[in-house]
């Protein structure tokens, strides 16, 4: 059974976790923001539009990186597949626009009726943005089910936090190299004596695949209006 | 009331706005920045702090020791890296990679929205497109997956082509030689980023004024003539602005294909500039040198990234900024 392969439960679990959650951590943070910036009266506004788009185009590198998130504490830790991600300029933008493009006089009533600004976001605004909302739902949702390399680089000892696609990883990384490689070879040999690689891999690969083949015709009219809608205004 | 009409007003009319005192604003939109200093202060820490992380790269950094006791080097390890013949083996692939996907990235998808625009069959278009973007949600692990798979030399899809059309006899190592290694990854990428790509310019084609196409057709040009003279012009902006970030992108391209693509046979054709950080900065502890390596990755494409946009805006008027 392949289901003895340790990594396979485990990083089903952690990888569904993450989706979720940080799905549901970057829609909040990001809508929020991108209301913020789509109040035209907003003090601050010019300021903070300046200082995300800068983080489209300049970041510290892969080092820098690193440390920041070993000064933090966050490796080996669940937190380090959300937090650094949690807010991306791009997707603060593709929801800005759309909200620019709502009736004003909405918020205006509102507002009459005493609705503080959180109130008018949180009951006017996002309920209207609901097909900006699911194009970054799916953005997030696919960058963090299909993400692998923070998993090898911050948690890639710790068994306990390891996903589907880091699992499927070292599994092609294993192959791939074996082919010319007597050593690996008989390493290989030794481990496809309990459970196959090449099963395993194509479980992992159904597993990882298949979700995404049934959830994103459903979303298609959403993205492609989210990618123009981004693409205008950044 | 009043906040509210220099609301709908102030774009036209900010004389109205700064006559209150930004005092008052303040307060008045206090819920305004409740909801967005938390997140400038979450870029600040997670986007902007490593930018200072940059200093290591002039230091001799030692992890667990404060920023004061650190020992300064100047530009030692730049030279160090410039001296390094390997380095300039890595620049080759980075800029070798990043160009070929650059032009491929960039053609591909526009010749592919032209001709699906001239797909009449709606449901056709329609079945076309939706295929298209598939490969994008794709993680490049499987990607990288079903590719050596199809190139294997043992049951791959395209030796057994090849075979059995008699255009080789041995099948070829497609993943263990090197000179095949950025045509794969330039193939792989084409394959994924396509349809996902095309979406924009799609779009900018459905935006242009189905007038001009009769006008066209009443003056007896043909479909080519008409895809010449009017759908191309008409999505220049989008391509120029498209083109002018991907040139600021081109030594960012990432090293997720080349890191899962690559072995050790083909790594003097696959390792790149975030590749070689990653193995001779990181992994061996280096911090500082594997921080030179990126800094200058970012140095490069900012500049890149600039000049393409001032000689597009030179000679377009089209530009990001």
């Amino acid at each position: 059974m392949i289901f003895t392969y340790s990594g396979l439960i485990t990083g089903f679990k952690i990888s569904v976790l993450r989706t979720v959650i940080g799905t549901a951590a970057g829609l909040i943070s990001g809508s929020m923001l991108a209301y913020t910036l789509a109040r035209s009266d907003f003090q601050a506004r010019k300021f903070i539009s300046a200082f995300l788009a800068v983080t489209m185009y300049v970041s510290g590198g892969l080092i820098p990186g690193f440390i920041l998130m070993k000064d933090l504490h966050l490796i080996n830790t669940f937190a380090v597949y959300i937090l650094p991600g949690l807010v991306s300029a791009f997707n603060v933008f593709v929801i800005r626009s759309f909200i620019d493009g709502l009736p004003y006089a909405l918020q205006e009533s509102a507002k009459l009726d005493g609705a503080n600004d959180f109130t008018i976001y949180w009951r006017v605004i996002l309920p209207l943005c609901k097909p900006a909302l699911a194009t970054v739902a799916l953005f997030l949702a696919v960058g963090q089910w299909n993400s692998w390399f923070d998993t090898y680089l911050f948690n890639g000892s710790n068994e306990s936090l390891t996903t589907l696609q880091y699992e499927l990883m070292k599994i092609l990384q294993s192959t791939t190299t074996s082919a010319t490689n007597a050593q690996d070879a008989a390493n290989m040999a030794q481990r496809m004596a309990q459970v196959s690689p090449e099963s395993v891999k194509m479980a992992i690969t159904i597993i990882v695949t298949v979700p995404i083949l049934i959830v994103y015709p459903f979303l298609q009219k959403y993205f492609v209006k989210g990618m123009t809608l981004g693409a205008v205004k950044s | 009331m009043k906040t509210i009409s220099s609301n709908v007003e102030n774009v036209y009319e900010p004389a109205e706005q700064t006559k209150k005192s930004a005092w008052k604003v303040l307060k008045n939109q206090k819920y305004l920045y409740y909801m967005s200093i938390p997140f400038v202060l979450w870029v600040f820490v997670f986007q902007y702090l490593p930018l200072w992380g940059w200093t290591m790269a002039f230091q001799k950094y030692r992890p667990g020791v404060g920023f004061f006791e650190q020992k300064w080097v100047g530009l030692e390890h730049f030279r160090t890296l410039f001296q390094d013949d390997h380095f300039y083996q890595v620049l080759r692939n980075t800029l070798a990679m990043s160009l070929m996907g650059l032009i491929a990235g960039f053609i591909v998808p526009v010749v592919f929205a032209l001709m699906l625009n001239e797909v009449r069959l709606q449901v056709m278009k329609r079945f076309v497109q939706t295929v298209s973007y598939l490969p994008h949600f794709v993680s490049w692990v499987v990607a990288a997956g079903i590719v050596t798979k199809m190139l294997s030399t043992d049951g791959g899809v395209v030796n057994s082509l090849l075979i059995s059309l008699h255009i080789i006899d041995q099948p070829i190592q497609f993943m263990a030689q090197g000179h095949w290694f950025w045509g794969i990854v330039t193939g792989a990428d084409i394959w994924k980023e396509t349809g996902w790509n095309a979406i924009i310019y799609l779009a900018a084609i459905s935006g242009i004024g189905p007038e001009l196409y009769e006008a066209a057709r009443v003056d007896g040009a043909s479909r080519l003539r008409q895809m010449w003279h009017i759908t191309l012009p008409g999505i220049r902006p989008t391509i120029i602005v498209l083109l002018i970030m991907s040139i600021g992108h081109l030594l960012g391209t990432g090293f997720e294909k080349q890191f899962l693509l690559g072995n050790h046979l083909v790594i003097d054709y696959s390792e790149v500039l975030d590749l070689y950080a990653l193995n001779y900065g990181l992994a061996m502890g280096r911090y500082s040198f594997g921080t030179a390596i990126n800094i200058f990755n970012s140095v490069i494409s900012l500049i890149l990234l600039f000049a393409a946009n001032g000689i597009f805006k030179r000679f377009t008027n089209e530009s990001i900024m």
